[in-house]
């Protein structure tokens, strides 16, 4: 089954690369779909108390002690849905793009590819096939950052992909490591349920856990190792920053909670401090740089730093509330954040630029844009009825919980994205515009249009499913809730919550 | 009067060296006997044959269940030609890769289209540059073709050379393996004065570093009483000798090894003549030396020092960190694809000692767990076909003043040649070790070897070059891609023959196979198990 929904994507790049350039679109998104389809099945498929499931398990590299190993939980599973929900839209939003226009067979190929080896990583259960497929997704993703895109996107997609290559070089080191310490204790195996139950020394452990946080600090982008994320959304399509930030950078928060949590639960639990200062600093840093740029593009990747700040932090107060909640997050990030970076894209491309004081006055000639942009923004400052209210109250409330003065600082986040979110809006979409004088504004309303069919219907469904879940979240938190339970009881932190006792969850993860 | 005893030599078991020799003499004979014009074909044919001969009999050694068990059964093979030649599982391993090596030099050797008709090799070695005997050769289409004997006659002590079982044998190979190189690195058509002050350099700093391994060999038979590895073992073991001389040995034995492999700081030579060499000559030997040097060194570490190792991984410990880090950070600064990856290849000779100081004694390993030898050997292996790869795609590039290896000449070579950008791309992505590659897979290997040993800051350094060079290799691929060239600046890819095509072809497949499904190759390379000690 899971190799179905991996192989699926990745025969379909195959086949669109080597067909003809007017076959592209249309094979793509066919292949995209046909993905989604297997990823419902799985999903409909999937029972939350039943830990890793649709396991599959081949000896790949023998002497290594290495598995082709895929399985989903709860997390993957979510995670897994995200990824076959927003590629299709990406494709539909790309369709006649002026950037892909040049070379759509290289753009839909690579993106398929990206979206297989995305899907590898949320269904490994080795960690060394997890690592290669967690490094070998940067291929497609700097070819689609260098490729397509704005001028000076070679240098960004450089800077991207050294960023994260230094990262998965880090990690490489930690991999290593388990791959020692595995040995040492008999036969060498990389397998996660065989990792988990390894009883690996205390400092040995720190250590290998900083590198595996380090790639996941790189990954999610945390602060101080962000700086390429703002370069990157601005220099690439929108299109491939949804790719990157809505699907790719969740693995740095999926690896967080599946191989920090699961593989290190002592060092985790020595680290909270340090991680919850770095999520903290992210959480407002990152809202301060978004509300001070001008560039659109770069606005909506920091706000994803903020974010990501808010996700780390909801995992490691180690409460399932937190827990759950950033699982949550995560999806509903990835879905908010979709809406703001497609729905930009349009404008962008409406307007001929990316810069904010030179656009305004949207709303009146444009008003689908500009409703469906505004409900991204509010998605993206959590307003109650959005399914970003439920996982970012949660995040806050375990916050709080784990320390007053940690929930105070995450909170000021209400407030700061209120005003980038709602500052950006105000410019860029009601007003008069840059052209103040009597004529421009009309001229300018007859000949931008409003959102066409296509365009309208990339966005659509991730919009109904923000609302969806905004007022019945309980399938999201009924598949993460387990999951975060049986994780938090292997790391052992005190459950204070209603929670389900442990033994009852029986996790094998 | 002692009796003398006929030696009793192998025979069959050393074909394939015999073969090579043989090969090479014979191709010596057709130099001689046959007109100009008519050697070329001939030639490319015996040596292709005396190659896939010497191959086939490899394949033969290796399926011989004959072979006697050494060592509680870790080891397997035979003390040849009166303990002057060791046949066991990596040497035949490693014989096997150097004739496939061997066997792709072949191949780029006999291009012929590239340069209109005539190969790469200067069409009369002895005019001066710049002469109207050059000139005239050139117009007459002159060609050298006792390049290839030269090629058999260097393989055949790249042979001997990780196969010698004692400290004369060694030396013997070093100078057979080297000298015909030293003369093709100045056979270059193109750029001549480059390619002799390349190879009158690599002349002088590897006589320098013979002498520097003989006197080596002297003072560590001063001390040992004996040649043999494995009389130096038994003499280190017992470790009753005067150790000033026993250390002074090993370290002058290794300078010459090292600059051999081109190892920090010993490397200065590597750029120069990989630059100036012609490229095809540069894809061999980067491949063949490194691995035949690397399985010598290899060797006498393990046997004849292995009882020492506490003394030499201090010193590897230094030399590979050096290695990695002179190489990493040098190689951004080249303008030269030809000298980027000499830079380069002389960091994967650190990140090769990075495994070789990653030895440990059987006891420490794991049920399951491969030794450090069978890391460098799949490594070797990896880097290997990367290495040719690349620089067969290198000849390729080329404008009016033959091949076009300056920096921004590549720029946008992705839209114009997407095949070839996209081959070269993937062989730097290969050598950068980024997963689902080969590199990807030897990086791996070598490193767990030297974290299981301890030797976790040397890993650091070399992640930490891992890095530098990902970026060194990622410029290239941003500026075939996504750069366009200045007005007439780019340079074109020129069709090449059959030969150079299949070549690379190759390369590439195995560099996706091992990345992907490495398990067959660490099978065999399992399987060659250990030194014979």
């Amino acid at each position: 089954m899971l190799l179905t929904l991996l192989l699926l994507p990745l025969v379909g790049a195959i086949a669109v690369a080597a067909l003809p350039k007017d076959l592209s679109r249309m094979l793509g998104l066919g292949v995209a779909l046909a993905t989604l389809v297997v990823g419902a099945v799985v999903a409909v498929r999937f029972d939350p108390d039943n830990g890793m499931q649709f396991n599959e398990d081949w000896t790949w590299i023998k002497q290594f002690g290495v598995h082709f190993a895929l399985g989903v939980d709860g997390l993957g599973l979510l995670m897994v849905l995200l990824t076959v929900l927003l590629v299709p839209l990406v494709l539909v939003a790309e369709w006649s793009s002026p950037q892909t226009e040049t070379a759509p067979r290289a753009f839909v190929a690579w993106a398929l590819a990206l979206e297989a080896l995305s899907l590898a990583v949320f269904c490994a259960t080795d960690v060394f096939l997890f690592y290669v497929v967690f490094e070998a997704t940067l291929i497609p993703a700097y070819f689609l950052v260098g490729g397509f895109g704005r001028y000076g996107r070679g240098a960004a997609a450089l800077k991207f992909l050294m960023y994260q290559l230094a990262g998965g070089l880090v990690l490489l080191a930690s991999v290593v490591g388990l791959y020692v310490v595995s040995a040492s204790q008999g036969t060498p195996s990389y397998l996660l349920s065989d990792l988990t139950s390894l009883d690996i020394g205390t400092d040995a452990g720190r250590w290998l856990f900083l590198g595996f946080l380090f790639a996941f600090v790189v990954k999610a982008p945390l602060f101080p190792l962000h700086t390429w994320l703002a370069d990157t959304t601005e220099k690439a399509t929108p299109g491939t920053s949804v790719l990157l930030v809505c699907v790719l950078d969740k693995i740095g928060t999926f690896g967080m909670l599946r191989f920090c949590l699961g593989i290190f639960p002592e060092a985790s639990q020595w680290a909270t401090p340090l991680v919850i200062t770095l999520a903290l600093i992210s959480i407002v840093y990152g809202a301060f740089l978004a509300i001070g740029q001008d560039d659109i593009l770069r606005l909506i990747g920091l706000t994803s730093l903020s974010h990501f700040g808010l996700i780390t932090l909801g995992i490691f107060v180690l409460t399932p509330q937190g827990g759950s909640g950033a699982v949550l997050y995560m999806v509903n990030h990835g879905l908010g954040t979709a809406v703001l970076f497609l729905v930009a894209g349009y404008l962008v491309q409406r307007r001929g630029t990316t810069l904010i004081s030179e656009m305004g006055g949207m709303e009146k000639v444009t008003p689908v844009l500009a409703g469906l942009f505004l409900v991204g923004g509010l998605a993206t400052l959590g307003l109650p009825g959005l399914s970003t209210f439920v996982s970012e109250f949660l995040v806050l409330a375990s916050a709080f919980d784990y320390s007053w003065w940690v929930g105070a600082i995450a909170v000021t986040t209400i407030v700061l994205a209120a005003v980038y979110v709602l500052w950006m809006y105000q410019r860029t979409m009601t007003g008069v515009g840059p052209h103040p004088e009597p004529g421009a504004l009309q001229e300018h309303q007859t000949t931008t249009r409003d959102l066409g069919l296509r365009e309208v219907l990339a966005v659509a469904p991730i919009v109904a499913a923000l609302v969806f879940f905004g007022f019945y979240p309980k399938p999201l938190l009924d598949a993460a809730n387990p999951m975060i339970t049986g994780l938090l009881s292997h790391v052992g932190a005190p459950d204070d919550g209603p929670t389900v006792p442990a033994a009852a969850t029986g996790s094998d993860d | 009067m002692p009796d003398f005893s006929k030696p009793s030599i192998e025979y069959a078991h050393l074909l394939p060296l015999l073969i090579v020799f043989g090969g090479a003499c014979l191709g010596v004979l057709l130099e001689a006997f046959l007109p100009r014009g008519r050697r070329h074909l001939p030639q490319v044919v015996l040596t292709m044959a005396t190659v896939l001969a010497a191959l086939g009999s490899t394949v033969w050694i290796w399926q011989d269940t004959n072979l006697k068990d050494y060592g509680d059964a870790s080891a397997r093979g035979l003390v040849g030609a009166e303990g002057s030649v060791i046949v066991d599982g990596p040497t035949i391993y490693l014989w096997g890769l150097i004739l496939l090596f061997a066997l792709a030099g072949t191949a780029l050797f006999s291009e012929r289209r590239l340069e209109g008709g005539v190969s790469a090799f200067a069409g009369q070695a002895a005019a001066l540059p710049g002469s109207e005997a050059e000139r005239e050769a050139s117009t007459r289409g002159l060609d050298h073709t006792e390049v290839y004997p030269l090629l058999l006659f260097a393989v055949g002590g790249m042979l001997l050379f990780p196969a010698s079982g004692d400290l004369l044998t060694l030396f013997v190979a070093l100078e057979v393996l080297s000298l015909p190189l030293y003369l093709l690195s100045g056979l270059a058509r193109r750029r001549r004065l480059l390619s002799q002050e390349a190879a009158l350099k690599y002349f002088l700093l590897g006589a320098f570093a013979s002498g520097f391994f003989l006197y080596g060999a002297a003072l560590t038979y001063g001390y040992a009483g004996s040649m043999s590895f494995a009389g130096i073992n038994a003499a280190v073991v017992a470790g009753n000798g005067d150790r000033t001389l026993l250390l002074a040995g090993i370290a002058l034995l290794c300078v010459g090894l090292l600059f051999k492999v081109g190892a920090a700081p010993f490397q200065a030579w590597t750029p120069d003549v990989y630059q100036g060499a012609p490229t095809a000559v540069t894809a061999f030997m980067a491949a063949g030396t490194k691995i035949a040097a690397f399985g010598a060194l290899v060797r006498l570490l393990y046997v004849a020092f292995g009882a020492e190792r506490w003394s030499w991984q201090p010193m590897l410990w230094v030399v590979a960190i050096g290695s990695m880090v002179l190489g990493a950070v040098l190689a951004v600064v080249q303008t030269d694809v030809k000298r980027m990856l000499a830079y380069s290849s002389v960091a994967h000779t650190g990140f090769l000692l990075t495994g070789v100081l990653g030895v440990q004694s059987a006891g420490d390993l794991a049920d399951g767990q491969y030794s450090s030898l069978q890391g460098v050997l799949f490594y070797l292996t990896t880097y290997g076909f990367a290495m040719i790869g690349a620089f067969a795609l290198v000849t390729l590039v080329r404008d009016a003043g033959g091949e076009a290896t300056g920096y921004e000449r590549w720029a946008g070579l992705g839209k114009r040649a997407p095949w070839v950008a996209g081959a070269f791309a993937f062989f730097l992505l290969s050598m950068a070790g980024i997963p689902l590659t080969a590199g990807f897979v030897g990086k791996w290997a070598v490193f767990t070897s030297a974290m299981s040993a301890g030797a976790w800051p040397v890993v650091l350094v070399a992640i930490g070059s891992s890095i530098v060079a990902v970026f060194f290799y990622v410029r290239y691929i941003r500026l075939m891609f996504f750069s366009e060239p200045a007005a007439g600046e780019g340079a074109t890819v020129t069709m090449p023959s059959v030969m150079t095509t299949a070549t690379v072809a190759v390369c590439l497949l195995v560099t996706v196979l091992l990345g992907v499904v490495p398990g067959p190759v660490l099978d065999l390379v399992t399987h060659a198990g250990e030194f014979i000690r």
